[in-house]
């Protein structure tokens, strides 16, 4: 059948206009504001900054309020929206032992330098739904004694690190490398480090998640302990190369999370910890453990293990692991295939065709 | 031959559909015999071998087993849990691929120890002295008892799976091509290893091959089979030089694909 | 014990009775075969997964209105996770809690046992997070459960083994398998290994619960429970040079502790009460 391309285009701005309706809900109730998603879905903020790979907590917002609360579909808007922006210098790395920390923790140590500082978390809330929150009422700041809990030195130190200095961790090497841009050049197999941390920070947190809790139910087991997770804000500051010295341009709230993995022997002899690192843009812990998990898995063939696990393929998971490659591909299943389809249509007819005069011969 | 058997197949059937499987084979066993199984690929012979070795529950027909302890088994009147236990003690299985006979995941010295573990071992000295006097049997340096099988060549991964078979001194070995994928030299290497070691221990063989060369050197006794039927059975050297059946005329006159 | 303590619109201890029932029956059969992972159909929590949703319903299906609740975690029972629980169990069934072993009727843990050793009567239960202790070996539950029912344990042994021939020593430090009543191998949690001979011939009923992969198994009073090892490589349980900086005690599992940013670091009693309890009978001596 032959779809007029005049009748398609009616239909589709008919369906935008839909779109915008379903999207408004109920014109008595007040419409959301930017603002409002910005400040009040911190977490979903977050989440579409780090899978749409741009840190700008009001586009971000605007992104989930245009999609109407779709994540994968807001992390598609910020993606398209990077796109057209101009390069104009890379940033020196963000030193994440600076941070201005709003919550620390380590599971590998009851007590260590700069405390355990729970901040802003739902563990170990008790998970009843809080009807409260139904009605619209005043919200009390923090007492003084929740800020002081959380009040933290300056500069707090590394547990991996302190772990490194003992030389019982392996340690992250500075090759000196320029890093791989994979928003300019594709990945490669086998990737480097970079590469693969780059494409894991895109990745989506709930595809990460499970291959990450695949590895803990032994599908590549790394035997992980979170020895760090850390939240808050670090500078940003590049070189320009007009000036060639340090300007810092402004800050940004990350989640890190330092794995500690299983001990192997490694390549200089020595028997140490094994790591994995995860990282993102503002509160996003689960995404950044699930990051470090499958970054620890993916190092399968530094420690010489047997890749069995869905998680140790570095190809499968790289290359499925991006949620706007990946929606945009299974959702143009819905584009038109008629020319494909009839000719499979034609195919099967043909074949129960022949199998039809075939058996009626035999019963002859 | 005036012994009994060790292994008794009578009339056994397993088929997946009309000519595919194996169907109607009876034979006997003798210990210390070497029986080979020959014949193009789809023939029937893998499917056979399975069955034998109590990984294929057949259709029909009976295999009966004479245990160590000198008492018949019907093997499929058997729990799941006493199968296993003879294929662990009694009995070897050699695989073509050595990936699905060998552990690939821990060392070489695990792998020959895993079944003298499985059946109570509890000592890491001996599991150790014994997995290095079975690599210099089967021609394995020493040395790399602690590498990973995946660090070997295919021939001494082949060695390797023979090893681990071979520790705990089964009576019976079932071998499905176990010389296939290797190269020409190292192919003769394992099959003259293979042959002293069946003689040393008196090893009562059942080995599939598509190989008459490595039929003719190993085997007593030939079972030709096609389409899942045995076609000819007799001494190796009657066989081989003067076949019967036309099958096994053009068997010995061509050279076969697998 | 005051009915008006437990939360409005819940049952005594969350769970209704009929699902306590149904966790009930599953640890009967536990306890019939010790060391036998025993499906059960577990519930949502109104906590995570891997917090200890498996001991939680273990304790709710056990827990009576005379009993009286220690929670620990890593041994204290100071620890978030602990404090957590404890207050879930306080406001959903009102029953006494404590600090203390020696007067606790139902202990629940994560990672310890005890350093004070139980008495008959009292109920220790678990908080597991694998029950499988073939699943690192083998991923498969259809196989690992052939495993179990053929008794084929040499792959078991093959992860010792490996330890062994390369680093020297079997480095399995905590969840080390244990072989129940001479017949099923079990995960014990992960407690350090540490702990393992506590748990053979208990006066104490062990219970052992995990909520994510809906498995029972217990350990009846009087059990063997024997940790796997070889001849020449005997189970051994961890030793520190260092004794607890508070209590002084050099026979209790020692947490380490990082004093600063060089990496010093202090050892310190896993076990809160313990250690407690200890400097109090140092101060009466004294």
């Amino acid at each position: 059948m032959y779809v007029a391309v005049k009748g398609g285009e009616k239909a589709i701005s008919a369906a935008h206009e839909l779109l915008a309706k379903v999207r408004r809900g109920d014109t008595r109730e007040a419409e959301l504001s930017v603002k409002q998603v910005e400040q009040q879905l911190p977490l979903a903020v977050a989440r579409v900054m780090t899978e749409g790979a741009v840190y700008d907590p009001e586009l971000a917002a605007l992104a989930i309020k245009q999609s109407a609360g779709d994540l994968v579909e807001a992390i598609f808007l910020l993606r398209a929206y990077k796109t057209t922006l101009n390069r104009f210098g890379i940033c020196e790395p963000i030193n994440t032992e600076a941070m201005q920390i709003e919550r620390r923790i380590s599971a590998t140590y009851k007590d260590l330098p700069g405390g355990q500082v729970l901040g802003p978390t739902f563990d170990y809330t008790h998970r009843l739904l809080d009807f409260s929150l139904m009605a619209e009422g005043e919200f009390s700041d923090p007492s003084d004694e929740a800020e002081n809990l959380t009040a933290v030195p300056e500069s707090v130190s590394k547990v991996l690190e302190i772990l490194e200095r003992e030389k019982l961790m392996a340690s992250e090497m500075d090759h000196q490398h320029q890093p791989t841009d994979i928003t300019r050049d594709p990945i490669t197999y086998p990737a480097d480090r970079s590469a693969r941390l780059q494409s894991l920070v895109q990745g989506d947190e709930g595809f990460l998640l499970a291959l990450g809790y695949s590895t803990q139910r032994g599908y590549g087991r790394n035997h992980p302990f979170a020895g760090e997770i850390r939240i808050g804000e670090v500078e940003v500051s590049i070189v320009p190369e007009e000036l060639g010295f340090e300007i810092e341009i402004g800050a940004v709230q990350v989640t890190e999370c330092e794995m500690v993995n299983g001990f192997t022997r490694h390549r200089d002899g020595e028997v140490k910890f094994t790591r994995g690192y995860g990282v993102g843009f503002g509160q996003c812990e689960r995404k950044a453990m699930a990051m470090a998990l499958v970054d620890r898995s993916l190092q399968a063939a530094d420690y010489d293990e047997e890749v069995v696990s869905p998680a140790q393929q570095e190809e499968f998971v790289l290359s499925h692991c991006d949620n706007v490659e990946a929606a945009g591909f299974v959702s143009h299943l819905k584009l038109p295939h008629y020319v494909d389809f009839q000719s499979e249509l034609e195919l099967l007819r043909r074949i129960r065709a022949a199998e039809q005069s075939d058996s009626a011969k035999e019963t002859n | 031959m005036n012994r009994e058997p060790i292994l008794q197949v009578d009339n056994l059937t397993k088929l997946y559909a009309a000519g595919k499987g194996c169907e109607e084979v009876s034979f006997d066993l003798y210990p210390g015999e070497v029986l080979g199984i020959v014949g193009e690929s789809g023939s029937g012979k893998s499917t056979l071998l399975s069955c034998l070795s109590a990984r294929l529950a057949p259709d029909q027909g009976d295999i009966h087993y004479l245990t160590r302890a000198a008492e018949w088994v019907n093997l499929y009147g058997l729990s799941e849990s006493r199968q296993r236990q003879l294929q662990r003690t009694e009995w070897g299985i050699v695989h073509q691929h050595p990936r699905d006979g060998l552990r690939m995941g821990v060392s070489a010295g695990a792998n020959i120890g895993e079944r003298l573990m499985a059946t109570g071992q509890r000592h890491y000295g001996n599991l150790r002295d014994t997995a290095q006097s079975w690599m210099s049997d089967v021609e394995l340096d020493i040395a790399r008892i602690d590498d990973k099988p995946t660090t070997y060549s295919g021939g001494m991964q082949q060695r390797l799976q023979i090893a681990r078979n071979l520790v705990t001194h089964p009576r019976l070995v079932f071998m499905d091509e176990p010389t296939g994928g290797l190269d020409v030299s190292v192919q003769a290497r394992l099959l003259d290893l293979l042959r002293q070691l069946v003689t040393e221990m008196n090893l009562a063989v059942v080995i599939v091959t598509h190989d008459l060369a490595v039929a003719r050197l190993l085997a007593q006794r030939l079972i030709v089979m096609r389409h899942g039927r045995v076609v000819e059975t007799g001494l190796t050297d009657q066989v081989l030089d003067d076949p019967q059946h036309a099958y096994t005329q053009l068997l010995v006159s061509s050279v076969l694909t697998s | 014990m005051n009915p008006q303590t437990i939360r409005e619109g819940y049952n005594f201890a969350y769970l209704d009775e009929q699902t306590k029932r149904m966790i009930r029956r599953a640890l009967l059969k536990a306890v019939a075969i010790p060391g036998y992972q025993v499906p059960f159909g577990g519930r949502e929590m109104p906590m995570p997964y891997g917090w200890g949703t498996g001991g939680m319903q273990v304790t709710a299906a056990v827990i009576g209105q005379t009993d009286c609740l220690k929670v620990i975690d890593q041994g204290a029972d100071d620890t978030t996770n602990a404090v957590s629980i404890r207050a879930f169990f306080r406001d959903l069934t009102g029953v006494k809690t404590t600090e203390r072993t020696e007067e606790a009727t139902l202990i629940q843990t994560r990672h310890r046992i005890p350093e004070k050793p139980l008495q008959a009567g009292q109920v220790l239960v678990y908080q597991v997070p694998i029950p499988e202790p073939l699943r690192f070996i083998e991923p498969s539950e259809v196989e690992t459960r052939k495993m179990h029912a053929l008794e084929d344990y040499g792959v078991m042994h093959i992860k010792l083994y490996e330890d062994i021939a390369q680093f020297g020593h079997i480095a399995t430090a905590y969840a080390y398998p244990v072989l129940v009543n001479g017949r099923y191998v079990m995960d014990p949690s992960p407690i350090p290994k540490f702990d393992n001979p506590k748990m053979d011939n208990s006066p104490a009923l062990q219970l052992f619960g995990a909520g994510r992969e809906k498995r029972i198994y217990a350990i009846p009073p009087y059990t063997d429970v024997k940790s796997l090892d070889f001849e020449d490589h005997p189970f051994e349980v961890q030793k520190w040079e260092q004794c607890c900086a508070i209590c002084g005690s050099a026979e209790s599992f020692l947490d380490e502790v990082i004093m600063d940013d060089q990496g010093t670091h202090e050892f310190i009693c896993s076990d809160t009460d313990y250690c407690r309890e200890r400097m109090e009978n140092l101060e009466v001596t004294v």
